[in-house]
């Protein structure tokens, strides 16, 4: 762990030694990712006996190695899938959680209160308590091993951070805007269409690139629903390498495991500011 | 997006109502107020019904059931809760892990997100190249890949056996230790304080200047400015971020699963508590035993996070004149 000296003095002549202990954190912090990146381009033997996370020559096999390691099925497969339940699980936090916070923020409705409250109780819910009978609605569907189950409740706006999120947003949306659409007749369907969403956008955003994380990340669910190799995301592929693995497959692991964090890192790269303004506000976790 | 200067409970509650409906003229609308409510609020409500309340109280009916999956759910009254805390050794271990988990990974992750919101705040250059790199873990840690990586580092040939050696400690498999196995997954929460050190960071610019000069002028140092100043001001972010953490590290599951292997072991020295119920109701298909262990879990969220709150009116300070 970082263990640096990270003086708490402000006195400007100090600042050389803040930033040398910063960095000095900062590698050690970022050495087992680097470690691993180096290891992908390594050949086998190599990977252990090597502290030097900054590899001799490039060499891509173990990424071809990996990526289609397995009893048949690629990671051309995990990484369709795990992009599919991405998309779905996008487009049904935006459509309801946008709905059900422009309710919530907006309109006077009877119970609202409660039913307010309601919402705001589901946050702190642990997905366990719900999980079985969740598994068992879904079983009894026959929709055990699809990823109807990690999208379809995404459509119910089951994930209250975002609608938290979208709440506090709309709340700082001048009201007179809706109010001078209504007096043009407008009614408040189209008052959310036409005024409401085009100004959500930046809470749009970070909405979808939350769920990405989260639903790119998750292990869980899809341990739980998914157990046909067609099936698999990246995550649950990944895993096969801990089930199958001899001695010989860790370069072509540490390739795999390496290309996986890289959409996340991309989503990073193009929009940092939205993600640390998103965990700023309200503690959504990256 | 404004940060909000205090992003707690307070700001949960329902907003003042708007004037909009006073201000719609008469015409065109079709429905009322109260119908474009529940309209708005179908998908939501739907969602509550069959995928929140509905499995929420489900689970509680049946974990005083004992239930397979295939035969419908036999009642047994309390004897699921009852074996959990008197027959269930593995169920009791599966505690003491999770809870010295927590005690130790949360507090302990805090105090780095502090330590280095506290050196960031302290206007030095490239703060957001320092911020992004610190974040990095936090952003990837939950991952499988992560997980995986771990369990190498801290293996039989990994890193830190091999650092070590470099200083002529004996290396060892962390993770196939029952003693040090867990430690592992505990340095992998508290490598992730990004996300925690960020919230502090919006909390750190909220506090006025001011307070900070007047105390210069009455002539604290720096270590008293913190104490005074720092830590009485921030409380309502700690707060925040503890609730978070304590909400989530006891639902951690795939670092345990994956760096055991999905057993818990070495001895069920890193058997989560949610690992453990995910093989009683997963693997042993033992549902009603499942929920059980779910409304426990329920339940000591719950006092957990009643006790912050009910003990925050003495620590958490909140002061409405400074915004």
């Amino acid at each position: 762990m970082v263990t640096t000296a990270r003086p708490r003095t402000k006195k400007p002549n100090y600042h050389w030694m803040l930033h040398a202990g910063l960095i000095a954190g900062a590698v050690l912090m970022l050495y087992p990712l680097l470690w691993m990146i180096g290891s992908s381009f390594k050949p086998e033997g190599q990977i252990f006996s090597d502290l030097n996370p900054i590899p001799q020559s490039l060499d891509f096999s173990n990424y071809i190695k990996g990526w289609t390691l397995g009893t048949g099925v690629s990671f051309t497969t995990f990484y369709l899938n795990s992009f599919m339940i991405c998309a779905g699980a996008i487009v049904g936090n935006l459509f309801s959680c946008s709905l059900a916070a422009y309710a919530f923020a907006r309109i006077n409705f009877k119970f609202k209160p409660v039913l307010f409250a309601l919402m705001l109780g589901t946050l702190m819910l642990p997905f366990h308590v719900i999980v079985v009978p969740q598994y068992i609605i879904f079983n009894t569907l026959g929709w055990t091993n699809s990823f109807l189950p990690l999208i379809v409740p995404k459509f119910f706006a089951v994930d209250a951070f975002f609608i938290f999120l979208m709440v506090q947003f709309i709340r700082g949306i001048p009201v007179e805007l809706e109010q001078a659409a209504m007096v043009d007749g407008c009614n408040r369907g189209q008052t959310f269409l036409l005024i409401i969403l085009p100004l959500l956008t930046p809470a749009l955003v970070t909405t979808t690139i939350f769920t990405f994380i989260w639903t790119y990340n998750d292990f869980f669910g899809q341990l739980l629903y998914l157990n046909n190799e067609r099936k698999y995301t990246v995550a649950l592929g990944l895993r096969q390498f801990l089930d199958a693995s001899g001695q010989s497959s860790w370069g072509a692991m540490f390739a795999m495991t390496t290309l996986s964090l890289l959409p996340v890192f991309v989503i990073f790269l193009f929009f940092q500011k939205r993600l640390v303004d998103g965990i700023a506000t309200t503690g959504l976790k990256g | 997006m404004t940060p909000s200067p205090t992003p707690t409970s307070t700001d949960a509650l329902p907003p003042p109502k708007t004037s909009l409906a006073k201000a719609r003229p008469r015409g065109r609308n079709i429905l009322s107020e109260n119908a474009w409510g529940f309209l708005f609020l179908a998908p939501w409500i739907i969602g509550m019904v069959f995928f929140m309340a509905g499995p929420t109280l489900v689970s509680f009916y049946l974990s005083f059931t004992s239930f397979n999956l295939l035969e419908p759910p036999e009642w047994i009254a309390a004897k699921n809760y009852v074996r959990l805390f008197t027959q269930d050794g593995r169920y009791l271990s599966a505690l003491r892990v999770t809870f010295t988990y927590v005690a130790l990974a949360v507090p302990l992750n805090l105090a780095f997100a502090l330590a280095l919101a506290m050196v960031l705040n302290a206007k030095i250059k490239g703060l957001g190249i320092y911020r992004a790199t610190y974040y990095i873990p936090s952003l990837l840690g939950g991952s499988v890949a992560i997980a995986i990586l771990w369990r190498q580092v801290f293996g039989f040939d990994g890193i830190v056996s091999q650092a070590l050696a470099v200083f002529g400690i004996q290396g060892s498999s962390w993770v196939s230790s029952p003693s040090q196995a867990l430690w592992t997954l505990i340095i992998l929460h508290v490598w992730q304080f990004g996300s925690p050190m960020i919230i502090f960071l919006a909390g750190l610019k909220q506090i006025p200047v001011e307070l900070y000069e007047a105390a210069s002028v009455d002539g604290a140092g720096p270590w008293r400015k913190f104490w005074m100043i720092t830590v009485p001001m921030l409380t309502p972010v700690i707060f925040f971020n503890l609730i978070l953490q304590i909400i989530n590290s006891f639902q951690a599951f795939t670092p345990a699963f994956i760096v055991s292997g999905g057993s818990g072991g070495p001895l069920d020295s890193t058997l989560f508590y949610t690992l453990y119920l995910y093989l009683q109701g997963f693997a042993n298909f033992r549902m009603g035993y499942a929920s059980a262990m779910a409304w426990v879990l329920l339940v000591i969220i719950g006092v957990l996070t009643a006790l912050a709150f009910l003990s925050s009116r003495y620590w958490v300070h909140y002061d409405d004149s400074a915004k």
